[in-house]
Formats: structure tokens, C-alpha cells, sequence
């Protein structure tokens, strides 16, 4: 029985790697702190009450936040040991079966489980305070779309300590991924980890589009409806495009493995050609529904810290929608290598030069906006001020790309490398970065340490140059993506060297930013005021941090940056706009179904990645049943009294 | 605050110079700025334009957005204007429209008339006739067939300069990417169908070449020189290469395909039609058994027993081949002992 039992495990679990055996050690400590902690202080309950059963959208979106910041670092750390494997010629840091595993697993992890719930963290965060609404329009979705993508990030990360991590890159190109070439499970818990949360964000996509249609306070017409909204609008119409293609062709690629399909396989009939393109019809959407937000970002802060309107609010908009209809129709630019013939490479390599129009327009309104404006050097500004430069250069490597006859030379080259990371980093994390520092005090009611923020911002941005300038030079000397290692014959050692330098500079960054937040939790500087950059738009209109209700009344919009009119008319001797009389406020209750239900998705993803139907079988009954018992709960909501209400104004009024 | 501004400013001038200092001097030692081939050539020039043509754009625009910051940043006493309400010009709007309009105009002209030129499978002009050469990437090494010679290589290619290389390419295996980035610019290489790329070699020498598209454990050891020869030197080694012994049979080629790394390989002949072979074998395999009983396992299963590191071996030292060392035949009985070993 012992036996069987440790041959279980030690087929079960990842083994002969002291670095794993590391990770192991790391989560059991951490796991026992975290179960001690809640313990100690009698928090379970308060964990359970206050978070796992929330539907509060800005509960969900810390969450949300809190998830993607450990991703970042798991991501982050990934990138360093690629760094440090590729620091010297012929490394022996990591064996080529384990560095195709970190590579696999940091592109993964950055795009769909970093970018993608920091981008949802800041919509939730945001949108509902921007619009003068008191929740999103599905409250109760809204929580399962979080737990889907949880449990799918939680599914995709055990990977690397059971059972094998995936390895065949970001996008799992068969027929490498086929059965012949990925036998590991760790391909399968890929398919599930990314199926999973690739259900939510589905459903966050339709939920902010509803909330944004339906939810405007009155007198919010389209014209006055704040930049980042807009642009979660747009990237929410991309996701609900975009993302059923991801589905179907995963879904594919299971039904390959699992069943013995042969839709991408080798023999058989499969054409993995048409993965490719399938996976690139979302692939390419994915990269604009990430930067569109970052632009309604930029956006926001560029006119608060330049005291200044946006330049150019039509063009914006405009620019942002073509933006994310045209994103549809540049994928074959991924593989114009191909060998498809020149005509249709002709019609993707404009397509994709078109998409520069409206991007370069945009950062022409950016700088206008701060024309003739009054420009402050906050932490969001200076990050925001940050992304220019580096995406204007990343945007110009990108129209270098996208000339086709010159991208065969390009194509999976370090130089490509570069490019990505560029627009990526300097366009979609300095983004995110910029609104996180923005919206922290409007969720948590304290400011973060400025001081600390510069040194942050300082270190992260000469590390980012150091990084990735030298890699657009080792890829035009002919180094191409994820080789494991190279000789010193190759000349490619000064470059990768530089870089490991900037990928460590990063890194440092990141720890200043765990410390700033760390200091600025322990000296905590509260922001009083609720409006602490001095706002234009409506979340900055209310206390920090928002009340449950965000607005005791809804506003009543005028104008179209709102709050900064108000003030104007305030301290022009006007009266502030007259309020209308309390009334008892409608809110959803709290569910455990969210939670529950992603909870048996994950049993499914889990189930089927080591065939065990008795895991799978058992989840997927779970999950129609939370369904049907969500059905029929008719107590789904409440109301709260006015007095509750007026108290809560009082002790948010008292502080002020 | 000021201390922001003073930094950013510096760093800005630094990144700059750094950034010119780079372009300049790198430029000229980075192989793909460095071709020895017609294609080659063409898309460094491409590259040389659409860079300038970036830069007519980048320049002004981190100028314009150096002096915007510095001269509308917040001090006190600052006589920059300050418009708050300013946040419409139809003119200027059209003005930056206009320019990327203009510009991505010209680009996707350029690009077009580019696209077709050097369209990869279109013959090159030339009064020699082209020598065809076949390319299979196999798990983890290249298998270069001369079908007109009757022989083949691997992970090494010779071929006359001056003379059009036609490059049939395939894959038994996963989707890999055939790239000698001073000919110019790669072609996927896929299993099931043939792709082809047409390049020159305008000088002799030695090129590198690499797989560019990830195909699992060993790709990383995928990388293959070129040797471009005169036509007369490439006629010798050609009948070097047919009388120096062990042919390429079926079964052989079956050997080489299983996954492994392998060192440089020569064969003095090839079996007929293998080319076609490889790529039929997949294209017309329409009744495949579905594999539902086959299953995914776990990593420590995979790798039970086996060191990460040991069980893969280039033969590194046989890696010095030469045009008058033809000693390939013994690497092949030297690879069947370890290299070759399945995982």
C-alpha cells in the first residue's frame, strides 16, 4: 500500500529538480502560514463573508488586482531564470526541457493570467464609479467570471508541480502540441487553465458592455461618457469576438488529444496551418483588447495631471473603435513566413500599417492635451509620460514588422522579441501600473508613497531599455526565440548579457513596488479628501474608499468631465448641483455560487487533464447543479435604509 | 518634482545618444544589415527604408513631446500659456491624420511592390540554372537532400555561389522554420506540403543558419552552416560526397527521423523520390486510426530515469567538416549507439 502510495507520488508530482523541490517547500510554507493566520485571528469567517461570497465590484476587482500582482511575480521570476539561463553562451542553468517550460509558462501567465486580470481588476475598480452606477449590471456574473479565472490561472499554475508544466510556447502550436509532440499532461492543463478563465472573460465582457449601454447616470450621453470607459467599451466588443475563437480552437486541440480527433494533427487529414490562423484570429484581437484600456488609461490621467480637457475627444473615440474593429483583420501578419502567396500578404501587411493611423493620432492628442497645460509629475503621470516614448518606438519596430518581404527576416527573431515586449511592457504594463497608482487611493483610501513610487518607476524603466534594446540587435544578428542556450562562437554573449543586466533592473523595480506598498500600508497617508489628484471624472466625486453603494444619490450629469465642472462652478461662487432626497438603495446579496461553481469547473479542468472521469464527471454535475440552484434563488437581493445610509455619509463626511 | 523633470531629461538625452551610437556602429555587424545574397540584400534595403522612413516620424514626435513636457510643466511663475477649456482644432486634427496617412501610404506602396518581388517562391533571374535543394527538418537536426547531385546532408549545406538555390521545404515533425539570415529572409517548414524559397549566394563563405520556429527539447541545437563554393569546388565536393561511401536508404532515414540531435552527416546517395515521400506520407494518411486510447502521462514519467542533461548529445567534436575532410560516414555509425536513442 506505502508503495503503491509513493509510486503514486512520484509519478504524480514533478521530480529531480532541485528548483522545483524549492517551489514546493515555498508553497507548503506559505499554505500553512496563510491556514495558521486566518486561524489565529479567527478569519475564516470574515474571509468567506467578506470575499468569497462578495459580488461588490470593487471587491472583486482588489481580488481581481491581488491575483494578477502574484502572477506578475511568478511571471516575473520566470523571466529571470530565462534571463539567467541566457546570460552566458552554453549555460547548464536550465536543461532545454525545462526552459521550454518556463518560456511556455511566462507568456501564458503574462498575457492571460497577468494582463488580463489587472485589465479587469481596473475596469471594475473604475467603470461603475466613472458611470455613477452602483454596480455592475450583473453583479452575481460579474464574481463568477473572477472565480472562473481563478480557478483556471490556479489549474494552469499547479502545472509546474504536478504532473509537468506545458512546453511547447504561449500558443501551443501543433503539431507540437499534439499527443506526438507534448505527451506531458502539462498541455492539457493548459488547454483547461486557459478554457476555464477563458470563460470568464467572456462574461466580463458581456457584462461591461451591458453596464456601460445600460448603466450611465442620467444625462451621460455618449459625448460625455469619460475616456477609459470608452475604451473598455471597445475592448469588451473585441473580447466578445475574439474570445469564442480561442474557445473553439482549444476546444479543437482537446478533442485532438483527448478523443483522438484530427483536426491539427500531422496524419489524418489535420492541417495545423489552421490552428494557426484560428489562434491568431484571437491572438491579435487579445494584444489590442489590452492596450485599448491602457489607452483610455493614459487618457484619463494625461488630462488630470496636465489640469487640462482631453484634445480631441471625437478622434479619440473614433481612433479607439476602428482601432478594435480593424484588430480583426491583421492576424496572418503572425505567419506571413508561411509561405502564403505575396497577394495576401500584400492585404495583411496594410491592414496592419493601417491600424498605426489611429494610434499615432492618439498619442498626437495626448500630447496636445498637455499643451498649453499645467503638468504635475506624479507617479501616474510619470508613467504615463513614460509610455510615450517607449510606444512610439515599439509602434515604429511594429510597422517595421508588418512589411512583410522585411518581416522574413524578422520573423521569430529576437528583433520580434523585443517589439512585443516594447508595446507590451511600455504600452500595456506601464498602462496598468499608471491606473494602479491612479484608482489605489479610490480602493484602499490611502495614497501610495510617491518617494518610493520614483525610485520604483526610475529603476523599472532604465531596466526595461537595458533589457530589451539589446535584443532588437541579437535578433537582426540572426538569434531566434526560445533556443535554450547558444555558443560563444555565435557573438550573441555582450547582448544577452546586457539584457539578463535589464531583466534584473526590472525585477529590482517590481521589489520596490512590493515595498512601496508594504510602506505605504504601515505609514498610511489617508486620503481625506476623496479627490486626492483633483479629479474630473465622477468616482472622484465621492469618498475614499467608496461606500458599498459608491453613490448615496445618483448624479446627475451635465457635463462631460462632470466633477471638474462642479468644482469649477463650486469655486466660481455657484451652488453645487442640488441633490436629490436619500432613498433606500437597491443591492444584490452576496453568493457562495460563484466560488462553489468555479470550484467544481476546476474539478472538471482537473479531471480531465489525468483522465479521470471520476474527478470530471462528479464537477461537471456539480456545476448544472450551482447553476440550477441559482435558478431558483429568488433572495437575491435587498435593500438598504436610508438611515444606514446617512449614517455611513456621516463617518465618510466626519473624515473628510 | 523638479528632480522628475531633471531626470527624465537626462535620461532622455541618454537613451538617445545611446540609441544613435548603437545604430550607427551596430548596424553594420549585425548579419541580417550584412548580406551576401540578392534576396538578402533587397530586404536590408527594405529595412534600411521603412527604418528611415520611422524615423522621419520618431524623431520630431519624442522632440515635440521632450519640449511639451518641459515647457508646460507645472512651476510657479510659469509664463507658458495655460488654455484649460482648449481641446478642439479641426486643422491640427487633420494635420495628424494627415501625416500617418501619408506616410503608411507610401509604406504599404513600397511594401506591395516589395511583396511581389521578392515573393519567395518566384524563381530568380539568373543565366545559371538553379540547383534544387530539399530541406526535411526533423526532430532535432536538418536533412538537406540534392536530388540533381544524388546525394544528401545533415545540418550542413554546400552550394555553389552565384547560382539560384531552390529550396524545397518540408517537415517530419513539428513546424520549424528554415532561415539563413545572409541570404535572406525564412520560410516555414510544414509537414504534409511542400514550401519553397528561392536564394543566392553572391559570394563564397560560410553562413549560419538556425531553425527559427520552436519544435521542442532540442531546437535550440538546430543550427546548420552554409558553405557557398565556387560552382567548380561545389562539382568536387558534390563527387566527393557520391564516392566517400554509406548511402541513404529508407531505413536509414528512418533512423535519422526518430528524435535526437545529431552532429554533420554525409550521404553518397538518396533514395528516389524520398522528398515526396516524407510530404505524402502525411498529406495522404486520410484513414489515421483515431488515437483514443492514447493518453497524456505525467513529466516524471516522461523524464523517469533520465537526467535532463545527459541523454542528448551533439557530436561536437565531429563538427569540423571541411571541404577536403569528408569523414561524415562515421558520425552516422557514431550517432546510432547514443544519439538516436528515442525519448
Amino acid at each position: 500500500m506505502l508503495d503503491k502510495i509513493k509510486d503514486f507520488a512520484s509519478w504524480f508530482f514533478v521530480t529531480g529538480d532541485p528548483l522545483i523541490y524549492g517551489a514546493d517547500i515555498a508553497i507548503a510554507l506559505t499554505t500553512l502560514a496563510i491556514v495558521f493566520v486566518l486561524t489565529y485571528f479567527k478569519k475564516w469567517n470574515w474571509l468567506w463573508r467578506e470575499w468569497l461570497t462578495t459580488v461588490d465590484h470593487k471587491r472583486v476587482g482588489i481580488m481581481y488586482i491581488i491575483a494578477s500582482l502574484l502572477m506578475l511575480f511568478r511571471g516575473g521570476v520566470d523571466a529571470l531564470l530565462m534571463r539567467t539561463q541566457l546570460a552566458f553562451p552554453d549555460m547548464k542553468f536550465l536543461s532545454p526541457e525545462h526552459y521550454n517550460e518556463v518560456f511556455t509558462t511566462h507568456g501564458v501567465i503574462m498575457i492571460l493570467f497577468m494582463a488580463m486580470p489587472l485589465m479587469f481588476g481596473l475596469f471594475n475598480i473604475a467603470v461603475p464609479l466613472q458611470l455613477g452606477a452602483r454596480d455592475v449590471a450583473f453583479p452575481f456574473l460579474n464574481a463568477l467570471s473572477f472565480w472562473l479565472f481563478f480557478m483556471g490561472a490556479m489549474l494552469f499554475n499547479m502545472s509546474f508541480v504536478i504532473g509537468g508544466s506545458a512546453d511547447s510556447g504561449w500558443l501551443a502550436y501543433p503539431p507540437l502540441s499534439e499527443l506526438t509532440g507534448s505527451p506531458g499532461v502539462g498541455q492539457d492543463f493548459y488547454i483547461w487553465g486557459i478554457q476555464i478563465s477563458g470563460i470568464g472573460s467572456l462574461m466580463t465582457g458581456i457584462n461591461f458592455i451591458v453596464t456601460i449601454v445600460k448603466m450611465r447616470a442620467p444625462g451621460m450621453t455618449w459625448s460625455k461618457v469619460p475616456m477609459f470607459t470608452w475604451s473598455v467599451l471597445s475592448s469588451c466588443i473585441t473580447i466578445i469576438i475574439a474570445f469564442p475563437v480561442l474557445t473553439v480552437t482549444l476546444a479543437l486541440l482537446f478533442l485532438d488529444r483527448y478523443l483522438g480527433a484530427h483536426f491539427f494533427t500531422m496524419d489524418g487529414g489535420g492541417n495545423a496551418m489552421m490552428y494557426i490562423n484560428l489562434i491568431w484570429m484571437w491572438g491579435h484581437p487579445e494584444v489590442y483588447i489590452v492596450v485599448l484600456p491602457a489607452f483610455g488609461i493614459y487618457s484619463e490621467i494625461v488630462s488630470t495631471f496636465s489640469k487640462k480637457r482631453l484634445f480631441g475627444y471625437g478622434s479619440m473615440v473614433f481612433a479607439m473603435m476602428s482601432i478594435s474593429v480593424m484588430s480583426y483583420f491583421t492576424w496572418l501578419h503572425h505567419f506571413f513566413t508561411m509561405g502564403s502567396g505575396a497577394s495576401v500578404n500584400t492585404f495583411f501587411a496594410i491592414t496592419t500599417m493601417v491600424i498605426a493611423i489611429p494610434t499615432g493620432v492618439k498619442i498626437f492628442n495626448w500630447l496636445f492635451t498637455m499643451y498649453r497645460g499645467r503638468i504635475t509629475f506624479s507617479t501616474p503621470m510619470l508613467w504615463t509620460l513614460a509610455f510615450i516614448p517607449c510606444f512610439v518606438v515599439g509602434g515604429m519596430t511594429g510597422v517595421m514588422l508588418s512589411v512583410a518581404p522585411a518581416d522574413f527576416q524578422f520573423h521569430n527573431s529576437y528583433f520580434l522579441i523585443a517589439h512585443f515586449h516594447q508595446v507590451l511592457i511600455g504600452g500595456v504594463a506601464f498602462g496598468y501600473f499608471a491606473g494602479l497608482y491612479y484608482w489605489w487611493p479610490k480602493m484602499f483610501g490611502f495614497k501610495l508613497n510617491e518617494k518610493l513610487g520614483k525610485w520604483a518607476f526610475w529603476i523599472w524603466n532604465i531596466g526595461f531599455y537595458v533589457c530589451f534594446m539589446p535584443q532588437y540587435f541579437v535578433g537582426l544578428d540572426g538569434m531566434t526565440r526560445r533556443v535554450s542556450t547558444y555558443g560563444w562562437d555565435t557573438g550573441w554573449w555582450a547582448m544577452n548579457f546586457t539584457s539578463t543586466i535589464g531583466g534584473f533592473l526590472m525585477g529590482l523595480g517590481f521589489l520596490f513596488q512590493v515595498w512601496q506598498i508594504a510602506h505605504s500600508i504601515k505609514f498610511m497617508e489617508k486620503d481625506t479628501t476623496g479627490d486626492p489628484w483633483n479629479g474630473r471624472t465622477l468616482e472622484w466625486s465621492i469618498p475614499s474608499p467608496a461606500p458599498l453603494y459608491n453613490f448615496a444619490t445618483t448624479p446627475m450629469v451635465t457635463d462631460r468631465d462632470d466633477w471638474w465642472e462642479e468644482k469649477e462652478r463650486i469655486a466660481a461662487g455657484h451652488k453645487p448641483k442640488a441633490k436629490p432626497e436619500l432613498e433606500p438603495i437597491h443591492m444584490p446579496k452576496n453568493s457562495a455560487i460563484p466560488f462553489l461553481q468555479s470550484v467544481c469547473w476546476f474539478a472538471v479542468g482537473f479531471g480531465l487533464v489525468f483522465h479521470w472521469l471520476w474527478i470530471a464527471i462528479p464537477g461537471f454535475i456539480g456545476v448544472f447543479a450551482t447553476m440550477l440552484a441559482h435558478s431558483f434563488n429568488y433572495n437575491s437581493d435587498y435593500y438598504i435604509p436610508v438611515d444606514e445610509i446617512k449614517r455611513t455619509e456621516a463617518a465618510a463626511r466626519r473624515s473628510v | 518634482m523638479k528632480l522628475a523633470t531633471k531626470m527624465m531629461r537626462r535620461f532622455g538625452a541618454l537613451a538617445l545618444l545611446g540609441g544613435t551610437v548603437l545604430m550607427t556602429s551596430g548596424c553594420q555587424s549585425m548579419i541580417v544589415f550584412d548580406p551576401k545574397g540578392p534576396i538578402g540584400a533587397h530586404q536590408r534595403d527594405l529595412i534600411y527604408f521603412t527604418m528611415l522612413l520611422c524615423l522621419i516620424v520618431l524623431v520630431p514626435v519624442l522632440a515635440l513631446t521632450a519640449w511639451i513636457i518641459w515647457r508646460y510643466r507645472d512651476k510657479k511663475g510659469s509664463k507658458a500659456k495655460y488654455q484649460p477649456e482648449w481641446s478642439h482644432s479641426t486643422k491640427l486634427e487633420i494635420v495628424w491624420w494627415g501625416i500617418p496617412i501619408a506616410i503608411i501610404l507610401v509604406l504599404a506602396i513600397v511594401t506591395a511592390r516589395y511583396t511581389y518581388m521578392l515573393d519567395p517562391a518566384k524563381p530568380l533571374e539568373s543565366e545559371k540554372k538553379p540547383i534544387t535543394v530539399q530541406v526535411t527538418s526533423l526532430d532535432w537536426k536538418w536533412l538537406f537532400q540534392y536530388p540533381e547531385q544524388g546525394i544528401a546532408t545533415v545540418n550542413y549545406l554546400v552550394i555553389p555561389e552565384d547560382t539560384p538555390i531552390r529550396f524545397d521545404l518540408t517537415s517530419d515533425g513539428p513546424m520549424n522554420s528554415f532561415w539563413v539570415p545572409q541570404l535572406g529572409g525564412m520560410i516555414y517548414t510544414m509537414s504534409g506540403m511542400s514550401t519553397t524559397l528561392h536564394l543566392q549566394a553572391d559570394e563564397t563563405g560560410e553562413y549560419m543558419g538556425t531553425g527559427a520556429n520552436f519544435t521542442g527539447r532540442d531546437f535550440g541545437k538546430m543550427g546548420f552552416t552554409v558553405e557557398a563554393v565556387s560552382t567548380a569546388d561545389f562539382e568536387k565536393w558534390a563527387q566527393k560526397s557520391k564516392e566517400s561511401g554509406t548511402a541513404l536508404t529508407d531505413e536509414g532515414y528512418q533512423q535519422l527521423a526518430k528524435p535526437g540531435t545529431s552532429g554533420e552527416v554525409t550521404y553518397a546517395s538518396i533514395p528516389d523520390g524520398l522528398f515526396g515521400r516524407i510530404v505524402h506520407h502525411y498529406s495522404m494518411s486520410r484513414g489515421a486510426p483515431a488515437g483514443i486510447f492514447e493518453k497524456a502521462t505525467t513529466r516524471s514519467e516522461l523524464y523517469e530515469g533520465k537526467p535532463a542533461e545527459e541523454d542528448t548529445t551533439i557530436d561536437d567534436e565531429q563538427s569540423g567538416h571541411s571541404m577536403d575532410d569528408m569523414e561524415g560516414m562515421e558520425d552516422m555509425d557514431g550517432m546510432e549507439g547514443h544519439d538516436m536513442s528515442n525519448h
